[in-house]
């Protein structure tokens, strides 16, 4: 059988000294996928991505790369790999065009091939006007995504993307979200670490939770945060219609109704709450009362993320 | 391997042009690098140069325009470690890494790119000694050997301070630490006053260490009256081929290990 992972790790340790930045992590990322991995500061995703991309030598453990053993044959991986780090890693003093031009040869590509392709990232990029400005006249969503072009410019089978937004504006991030996106419909399997959570809802397919140097969670989205239990659904309704609500709702629901009189709001935990909330706006209407807001909360993916490293951190 | 080689030489030869880049588009550098040792030998030939030249006929210039050159080949290779610590901040080492490259290329591509930026600082160093008196009396042929020689010193040096770069990884801290080991070679040296004048405790290292040798070479080479000047030109070679097979594969060591 091929291999099946673009991406896979096994029980890979990392020790600092006595620090031990890795402890047994194993991970396995689709093909064609984003894979996001999450945790926070000092958890052990810049050190996992850097033994990922050939950087750093693993204490234990493995790494394939499309099947390539990255520390038996790292430019073999590095062939097929891009990078883009935690900071913007241009030259200030050369021009967007001689960055990708220079990556490009540094891949060994044919001259010609380096032109072309460095115009189309440019374009894709939307740099083609700053193209032969020198880098330090770019903004700083401009320098990431000069750097992100920069780790495209041999198209990459697998690219790695270390916090690519942290302190961009949110208009900046909305547009290399896009441009993740469109690397994604191209074929290409990421591996995104990010501290913004939303940012792995937009755009991973399943995520790895870290901390300590431990994978603690993983799984899609969805099943990260189903796995904290339940949604809620919420209703706020005139106050003389709460007691009205709450008797009919308990009765057809058969579930324990909470209500808050100061906000008029009746709240009801269920674990199956798209068809639930279906059926509270039937009983309601059934009993004639139009509710001023009706809404489902699902846990958000920061709820799911609090619960778990504080779990760890207890513990620990 | 023909293939190998020829994407090493390409690899060093793309780096390279990086960091010759920098130096010509951020002049300050540049300018500042050629400022220092022209005051030097503004300085140590006003000042000194009477004291030391005494009432002989010879001038000072003659002296010291050999020993400033030595001078510009330690200061200078203190660029190296500091260049290399700011790439490894900013990140463009980790993405150099992440390349499919020659291991050796980024360090070779600064190495040479910092030999370019000698090549202009002891031309235009000759220049202004020349304003100032300095004759090439040997001969164009000796002086640009003597150049070559130079320009090989300083080139050894620069891996010392790679490895200095590599290992401190902070650019302020490489440019302090830099004058921590670059003073006492070159004071301590030929470069400003005969060795014979220094206290004999001081004199065996003084005149042994490789500066010395460097100095008494290009003196050699460039004035001539120099006994025994063979021997420095040799003892610059094998200083100089010794430094770098020590250091640049310590520093390509490091450089694989970089965390």
């Amino acid at each position: 059988m091929a291999n099946q992972y673009s991406i896979h790790a096994e029980s890979v340790i990392k020790h600092f000294g006595t620090t031990k930045a890795l402890d047994g992590v194993s991970l396995k990322a689709d093909y064609g996928k984003v894979t996001g991995l999450l945790g926070p500061n000092g958890s052990g995703k810049t050190t996992l991505i850097k033994i990922m991309s050939s950087l750093l030598e693993p204490t234990q453990g493995k790494v394939l790369i499309d099947g390539i053993d990255v520390h038996r044959h790292p430019n073999q991986v590095r062939n097929i790999i891009g990078l883009a780090g935690q900071y913007a890693a241009v030259d200030d003093y050369l021009t967007g065009r001689e960055t990708l031009e220079m990556v490009g040869r540094l891949y060994h590509m044919p001259k010609k091939e380096i032109k072309k392709r460095s115009n189309e990232l440019l374009q894709q990029l939307g740099l083609e006007d700053a193209a032969d400005r020198q880098t330090k006249t770019y903004s700083g969503g401009m320098r990431r995504r000069l750097d992100l072009g920069a780790s495209l410019v041999s198209t990459p089978k697998v690219l790695f993307l270390d916090e690519p937004t942290t302190g961009l504006d949110p208009r900046t991030r909305l547009q290399l979200w896009s441009i993740i996106q469109d690397l994604v419909t191209k074929g290409v399997s990421i591996l995104l670490t990010t501290q913004y959570l939303e940012e792995a809802d937009a755009l991973a397919d399943k995520m790895y939770v870290l901390n300590h140097g431990k994978v603690i969670a993983k799984g899609t989205s969805g099943s990260l945060k189903s796995s904290l239990g339940v949604d809620i659904i919420e209703v706020i309704v005139k106050q003389n219609q709460l007691i009205l609500a709450q008797k009919s709702l308990t009765q057809k629901l058969n579930k324990t109704i909470t209500i808050d009189e100061l906000t008029r709001r009746l709240q009801i935990k269920t674990k199956n709450g798209s068809d639930d909330i279906l059926l509270v706006a039937q009983i309601l209407h059934d009993i004639k009362i139009k509710p001023e807001e009706l809404s489902l909360h699902r846990p958000s993916l920061d709820d799911v993320f609090m619960s778990l490293t504080a779990e760890r951190n207890h513990n620990a | 391997m023909l293939n190998k080689s020829v994407n090493a030489i390409s690899d060093t030869y793309v780096l390279a042009k990086r960091n010759v880049k920098r130096n010509f588009r951020v002049p300050q550098l540049l300018i500042f690098s050629s400022a220092q040792p022209i005051i030097f030998l503004l300085l140590f030939n006003f000042v000194f140069g009477g004291a030391v030249a005494g009432t002989s006929e010879e001038k000072y210039i003659f002296f010291l325009l050999p020993g400033i050159m030595a001078q510009i080949a330690l200061f200078g290779s203190i660029q190296t470690g500091v260049g290399l610590a700011e790439d490894l901040n900013k990140g463009v080492i980790d993405r150099l890494r992440s390349l499919p490259i020659t291991r050796s290329a980024v360090l070779a591509g600064r190495t040479f790119a910092d030999s370019a930026r000698n090549v202009f600082v002891i031309a235009l160093i000759t220049i202004v000694g020349i304003i100032l008196g300095f004759r090439i009396e040997q001969g164009y042929a000796k002086f640009f050997a003597a150049m070559l020689l130079v320009l090989l010193f300083a080139y050894s040096f620069s891996w010392v301070s790679a490895n200095i770069g590599m290992w401190l990884k902070d650019s302020e801290t490489v440019q302090v630490a830099g004058f921590l080991w670059v003073f006492p070679l070159v004071f301590a040296s030929s470069v400003f006053v005969p060795v014979a004048t220094m206290p004999s405790w001081l004199q065996g290292f003084a005149q042994n260490q490789p500066v010395t040798q460097v100095v008494n070479a290009v003196r050699y080479l460039a004035v001539g009256g120099v006994p025994n000047g063979q021997h420095y030109i040799y003892a610059t070679i094998l200083w100089s081929l010794g430094i770098i097979a020590v250091f640049a594969p310590l520093a390509i060591r490091m450089y694989r290990k970089i965390q």
